[in-house]
């Protein structure tokens, strides 16, 4: 008797997970959570703080906001940034100021830990929520953050 | 006569075979050297080293901040308990309190956590056992916390949103709202859990008395978290050294006593409704204050040794670490939850069928980065 009763119990629960599948089967728009990427690349937007990559905002003057004090590169855990710097003369004061000639951040060995961005006194460098990232060859991935000609922003110390 | 050269021909004999480094049903590059007869299991032997990172010895290179983002890397699915172990050391070695809500939000997002990892795994093991649907249901419930994640702590899976001190910024706005719609989304889909998977006959027929492991054993190889309380051993760091805001809210130990396979699937379900009623109780109580306590720019721990143990979605995470007294640990040591679940594999699994180890590594949850640091 309890041949029947195993086979007629292990087909109600069979059916009892059927219930659940078929309930998704009959309703499978409501609470989709896939997305349609790539196609779907026009609408769709990373939430404000995602860590894609660190970059430099530059103003319309071309001016960023990087002293040169060197606090992201002492931050980081692994290399990733490298700040080549010099004494140049302030054309305002006339005085010797540290600045920054080249900002150099090795995308291909960040691990986005966010430690340079929260190091950072002067909110120089912040993260862009870019992830399309695949490149050809790992050079590309070396990149100078401060754009060419630029310099820092006057009143920033 | 006839018979006895028949049994000759038929002769069985012990063999070696590889499962992975490259198979699925290892969670990641684990390879395990199986001496099987037939189907029969002979001897399990893991095999270590293909994600060795030598974590441990990058600690002694790097300041204590740079150290909690390595701790990511170890456990995946539990980055931010991970986090925390090392925090939570740092904090008490500089004999420094951190304010109430940084501890409320610490232990909210750890529950959230354990929720993520034990649907994955809840996923994982319907797959493994041939029950594919279960697996696209776990993914489904846990994108919603990730999504949780990535608005509050900037990343999916290597969050590094705990710093020695506090958190790295204050929760999104959003935060407390997406919780508690996950919440009641995720109130509803556990019990389809238990009707999908549960009580599905075929499932409890492969779990259930498959890989016992006695209670004794299970201290004896040192195991933790739902491993060991699928035995009947109560180990939760949790309930027995509570941390953070722990010791503000009241919460059941998930214990079975059978042991076997199917007792620590039983242990983990209830755990997410255990982490479900954890997170209720703090989540409209988010005490005001600062995210965070100003530390020294150069942390430097006094001279002497630390060990500060947390419960992560795997079992116990021990940190420990020997200061000189200068800005890096002199040694830092890990004790993770997956290696001691990991020996006792081979125990738990000789005699049986080959099919069974499957099923059965399933239920030790085992993630490799966190055994192979
Ligand atoms: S995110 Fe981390 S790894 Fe990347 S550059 Fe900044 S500090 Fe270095
Ligand atoms: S980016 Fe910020 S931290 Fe780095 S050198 Fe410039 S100002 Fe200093």
């Amino acid at each position: 008797m309890s041949y029947f009763s195993d086979i007629y119990h292990g087909i109600q629960t069979l059916l009892t997970g059927m219930g659940v599948t078929g309930k998704y089967f009959l309703n499978s728009r409501k609470g989709a959570i896939t997305q349609q990427y790539p196609d779907n690349r026009d609408t769709l937007k990373m939430f404000e703080r995602f860590r894609g990559e660190v970059v430099m905002p530059h103003d319309e003057n071309n001016e960023h906001s990087c002293t040169g004090c060197q606090k992201c590169e002492i931050a980081c855990p692994n290399g990733s940034i490298e700040i080549i710097w010099d004494r140049q003369v302030d054309p305002e004061t006339g005085k010797k100021k540290k600045m920054i000639d080249k900002h150099i951040y090795h995308f291909g060995m960040c691990t986005q830990c966010g430690l340079c961005v929260d190091a950072c006194p002067s909110d120089a460098i912040k993260w862009a929520p870019n992830f399309e990232n695949a490149v050809y060859d790992r050079s590309q991935l070396t990149r100078v953050l401060n754009k060419p000609g630029s310099k820092v922003r006057a009143g920033v110390e | 006569m006839e018979t006895a050269t028949i049994n000759n021909n038929f002769k069985s004999e012990e063999y070696f075979i590889n499962m992975g480094p490259q198979h699925p049903a290892t969670h990641g590059v684990l390879r395990l050297l199986l001496t099987i007869d037939g189907e029969i299991i002979k001897k399990v032997e893991p095999d270590l080293g293909y994600i060795h990172r030598s974590i441990e010895k990058m600690c002694e290179r790097d300041s204590y901040q740079q150290i909690v983002h390595l701790t990511d890397r170890m456990d995946y699915l539990s980055s931010h308990i991970n986090n925390e172990a090392v925090c939570l050391a740092v904090e008490n070695a500089l004999e420094l309190e951190v304010p109430e809500r940084v501890k409320v939000i610490r232990t909210i997002i750890d529950e959230l956590t354990r929720i993520s990892s034990h649907t994955l795994w809840w996923g994982v093991m319907g797959m493994d056992v041939g029950a594919l649907t279960s697996y696209f249901y776990g993914f489904r419930d846990r994108e919603m916390i990730n999504d949780i994640f990535e608005e509050t702590c900037g990343a999916r899976l290597t969050m590094n949103y705990n710093i020695p001190g506090g958190l790295m910024q204050d929760i999104h706005p959003n935060f407390v709202k997406r919780v508690k719609e996950f919440i009641a989304h995720f109130k509803t889909k556990l019990p389809e859990y238990d009707k999908l998977l549960t009580g599905n006959i075929i499932f409890q027929k492969r779990t259930k008395g498959v890989g016992v492991l006695s209670k004794e054993d299970a201290i004896a190889y040192g195991a933790s978290g739902p491993v060991a309380r699928g035995s009947g051993y109560s180990c939760d760091v949790r309930k027995h050294h509570p941390y953070s805001a722990l010791d503000k809210v009241s919460f059941n130990e998930a214990l079975h006593t059978e042991g076997d396979s199917y007792a620590r699937y039983l242990v983990r379900i209830q755990e997410m409704w255990e982490s479900v009623s954890i997170i209720e109780q703090l989540i409209d109580n988010i005490p005001e204050g600062d995210f965070k306590v100003a530390t020294n720019a150069v942390i430097k721990l006094p001279k002497g040794e630390y060990y500060q143990k947390v419960e992560t979605a795997r079992g116990e995470l021990g940190v420990y670490i020997i200061s000189t007294g200068g800005k890096n640990p002199h040694r830092m040591k890990f004790r993770s939850p997956g290696l001691s679940n990991l020996s006792l594999l081979n125990h738990i699994t000789v005699g049986g069928k080959i099919g069974d180890l499957v099923a059965t590594m399933a239920t030790i949850d085992i993630v490799v980065p966190d055994i192979d640091r």
